[in-house]
C-alpha cells in the first residue's frame, strides 16, 4: 500500500518537470517577498527569470542557521504574519534561537508528508501510535501527531519522558507504533525488564525513530527487544520538521519527500554540486513553503544520494544515513551542542585555562559527555574540597549555557591537544554508521 | 616555625609520580614526608622537602601545576597518647585540621598538620610543650 501513488513513484523525468516548475515559484516568492533574499540574489547577479528549471539551482545563494539567527525572530518569513499559523523554535541555547513559521497551507503539507513517511514504514490508520517525542517548541511532537491524525490512525499525545504512564498505556491501549528518539526506546525496554514486564508481551509492531544519529546495532537491539520493526526518520525544523524522509520497509536509505524539498549534495569546501552517489554535506531547498521558504538550505549533515528505485516501488530519491557533520556540533540526547558554546562557558571561570577537550560515549544508551579541563596553575589549590567546588562551578557553568549535564574532569596544565594548527576538541566514542 | 610544602596536582595516569620523583632526585632534592590523597581522576601529591623553592622551580620549569602551601610539623614522643594529646589542645582552642599525614619512627613521631589557622596552632602547641620542627631543622631531617 502506497500513500500517494502518483507522487511516490513518479517517474524521474515527470518528477524534475514538478520539481523545476515549484522551484521557479519559489524564485519568485521570496525574491518579491524577502529582502534578505533579494538582496542576496541581487548580490550574485541573479534574477528571477534566470532560473528555468532544477538544472539552475546552483545558481542560487546558500542559506544558512546563522542567516536565520542574524534575521531574527521572522527577518525571513515570505508570508505576512496574519497568515502564519504556528511557529516552532529550536531551544536557542547560543543565544538566539532560530524560529520557523508555517501558514495554514504548510501545516497541512507538512500533515501530508508526515503522513507519508509513516506509510513508508508500514503504518496504517488502524494503528495506534504512541508519540513520545516532546511536545512544544520543538517539531517533533506536533510534526508526528498532525501526521498520525492525517493518516487515520489513533494518536496518543504522551510527549516525551513520564516513563511509568508510558509502559502502562502501551499495555492498556495495545499501542502499535512507537515514536520516539532511538536512546529513549531502549531505555524503555530497560525500564519495562526492571519492572517485570516483557516488551515482547506488548502489541507493538513498529518504532519510527529520529531526532538524534543511531546505529545499526541500535536498531538490533531495539527490534530485538520490543520485537519490532525500527525506521530511522528525518527532518530540522528550518525545513520542516520530522518527515522530510524516512526509510521504507526495504530500509535501503530514507526516501525524501522531494515534490517539497529538492536535495542536492555538495562539497563543504568549495560549495560545488556533487554527482549522485557521491559524499557530501546535504543541501535543501523547500518548494512548496509558504511561510518559509528556504533556497539551499546548508544542513551540514553529511551523507549521499541514490535515484535507483527502491525495492519498495516508490522512485523517491533516498538519502543514505547520515555519517557526520561539515561543522562541529555534537547531537547530544537530541540536542544540538557546539564546542564553542562550552569554551564560553569555561572562559567565565578565572581558575581554568581555556583549553578543553570533549568527550562523547553512549553509557547505557544514554550519551554522556565528558569535558576535560585544564587547572589554571596560578589558582592551584591543594585542597581537595576547592578542587571539588571549582569542579561543582565548572558543571553549572556549562549545564547553564547547554542544558545538559556534563561529567567534568580536572587535569594537568599543558596537557591537553596544543597541535599546530586546529585542535581537536572533540572524541566522539559513539559509533554511528 | 611555619613550615612549606609542595603540593602537585596530579591526574591518575600511571608514571606521573615517577616524573616528579625523578625530577627532584635530578635536583638533588630529598623528601622528608610525602602523602597523596586521591579522587577518582586526580591526586594531590603533598610533600616537605630539602629545599621548598628549589623544587617547586624545578616542578615549575617542568609544567606541573604546583604550589607552596604553609604547614606546621610537629615531632612528638612515640608513645601512647601523644598525639591524643596534641589534638586535644587544638580541639580545645577550636582550631581544625584541614589536613595531616604521619608517621612514627624509633622513639619519635612527625606530624605533618595543616590547620585553618596555623599560627595559632604553633602558639598553643608551643605553650603546651609540644615541638614544633622549624622549617630549617626539617631541611636537615
Amino acid at each position: 500500500m502506497i500513500w500517494n501513488k502518483t507522487i511516490e513513484c513518479r517517474d524521474r523525468e515527470e518528477m524534475r518537470e514538478l520539481q523545476s516548475k515549484r522551484l521557479c515559484e519559489t524564485v519568485n516568492r521570496v525574491y518579491y517577498n524577502v529582502p534578505f533574499y533579494r538582496n542576496k540574489m541581487q548580490e550574485l547577479g541573479v534574477y528571477p527569470e534566470d532560473i528555468e528549471g532544477i538544472d539552475d539551482i546552483v545558481k542560487l545563494p546558500f542559506t544558512t542557521k546563522q542567516d536565520l539567527r542574524d534575521n531574527y525572530p521572522f527577518g525571513i518569513f515570505a508570508s505576512p504574519m496574519q497568515d502564519i499559523v504556528r511557529v516552532h523554535a529550536s531551544s536557542g541555547t547560543t543565544g538566539k534561537p532560530t524560529v520557523v513559521g508555517y501558514t495554514r497551507k504548510d501545516i497541512t503539507t507538512w500533515s501530508e508528508i508526515v503522513a507519508r513517511t509513516l506509510n513508508f514504514a508500514g503504518v496504517s490508520k488502524d494503528d495506534f501510535i504512541q508519540i513520545a517525542y516532546g511536545y512544544g517548541l520543538f517539531t517533533g511532537g506536533l510534526g508526528l501527531h498532525y501526521g498520525g491524525e492525517r493518516l487515520g490512525a489513533t494518536v496518543v499525545p504522551i510527549s516525551g519522558g513520564n516513563t511509568e504512564k508510558q509502559i502502562q498505556l502501551m499495555q492498556d491501549f495495545k499501542t502499535s507504533v512507537i515514536a520516539c528518539t532511538p536512546s529513549y526506546a531502549l531505555y524503555l525496554a530497560e525500564a519495562m525488564q526492571e519492572r517485570g514486564v516483557d516488551p515482547k508481551s506488548l502489541n507493538l509492531k513498529v518504532g519510527i525513530f529520529g531526532a538524534e544519529p543511531w546505529t545499526e546495532a541500535m536498531r538490533e537491539n531495539i527490534e530485538e527487544s520490543f520485537g519490532i520493526k525500527a525506521y530511522d526518520i528525518y527532518g530540522l525544523s528550518e525545513i520542516m520538521g520530522p518527515g522530510v524522509a524516512c526509510e521504507c520497509e526495504a530500509k535501503a536509505g530514507l526516501h525524501i519527500n522531494e515534490d517539497h524539498f529538492i536535495p542536492e549534495i555538495i562539497d563543504p569546501n568549495t560549495l560545488e554540486q556533487l554527482p549522485e552517489g557521491q559524499k557530501g554535506e546535504l543541501v535543501f531547498t523547500t518548494v512548496t513553503k509558504e511561510g518559509l521558504p528556504l533556497l539551499r538550505y546548508r544542513t551540514r549533515d553529511l551523507t549521499s544520494l541514490n535515484y535507483e528505485k527502491c525495492e519498495c516501488g516508490r522512485t523517491l530519491v533516498r538519502m543514505n544515513k547520515c555519517t557526520g557533520r561539515s561543522d562541529d556540533m555534537l547531537i547530544i540526547r537530541g540536542v544540538n551542542v557546539f564546542p564553542s558554546q562550552i569554551e564560553s562557558a569555561l572562559l567565565k571561570i578565572n581558575e581554568v585555562l581555556p583549553h578543553y577537550m570533549l568527550e562523547v560515549d553512549r553509557i547505557n544508551n544514554l550519551d554522556v559527555l565528558s569535558v576535560l579541563v585544564e587547572v589554571d596553575p596560578v589558582f592551584f589549590s591543594d585542597k581537595i574540597k576547592e578542587l571539588e567546588k571549582l569542579n561543582k562551578r565548572i558543571k553549572k557553568a556549562i549545564v547553564d549555557v547547554i542544558g545538559i549535564n556534563a561529567n567534568v574532569k580536572l587535569v594537568e596544565p599543558k596537557t591537553l591537544g596544543r597541535t599546530e594548527g586546529k585542535s581537536k576538541r572533540v572524541v566522539d566514542k559513539r559509533i554511528i554508521q | 616555625m611555619i613550615a612549606k610544602q609542595l603540593s602537585v596536582f596530579l591526574e591518575n595516569k600511571s608514571g606521573r609520580l615517577y616524573e616528579v620523583m625523578e625530577i627532584l632526585e635530578k635536583e638533588n632534592i630529598n623528601i622528608v614526608a610525602l602523602s597523596v590523597a586521591d579522587t577518582t581522576e586526580y591526586g594531590i601529591l603533598r610533600m616537605v622537602v630539602s629545599d621548598p623553592e628549589k623544587a617547586l622551580k624545578a616542578l615549575k620549569d617542568n609544567l606541573f601545576s604546583v604550589g607552596l602551601t604553609d604547614i606546621v610539623c610537629i615531632c612528638i614522643p612515640n608513645e601512647v597518647g601523644s598525639f591524643s594529646k596534641a589534638s586535644k589542645y587544638l580541639s580545645e582552642e577550636e582550631i581544625s585540621i584541614e589536613y595531616m599525614y604521619a608517621f612514627a619512627l624509633n622513639d619519635k613521631a612527625l606530624a605533618v598538620l595543616r590547620t585553618e589557622n596555623n599560627e595559632k596552632c604553633i602558639e598553643v602547641l608551643t605553650n603546651k610543650g609540644i615541638e614544633v620542627v622549624s622549617a630549617d631543622k626539617l631541611k636537615k631531617i
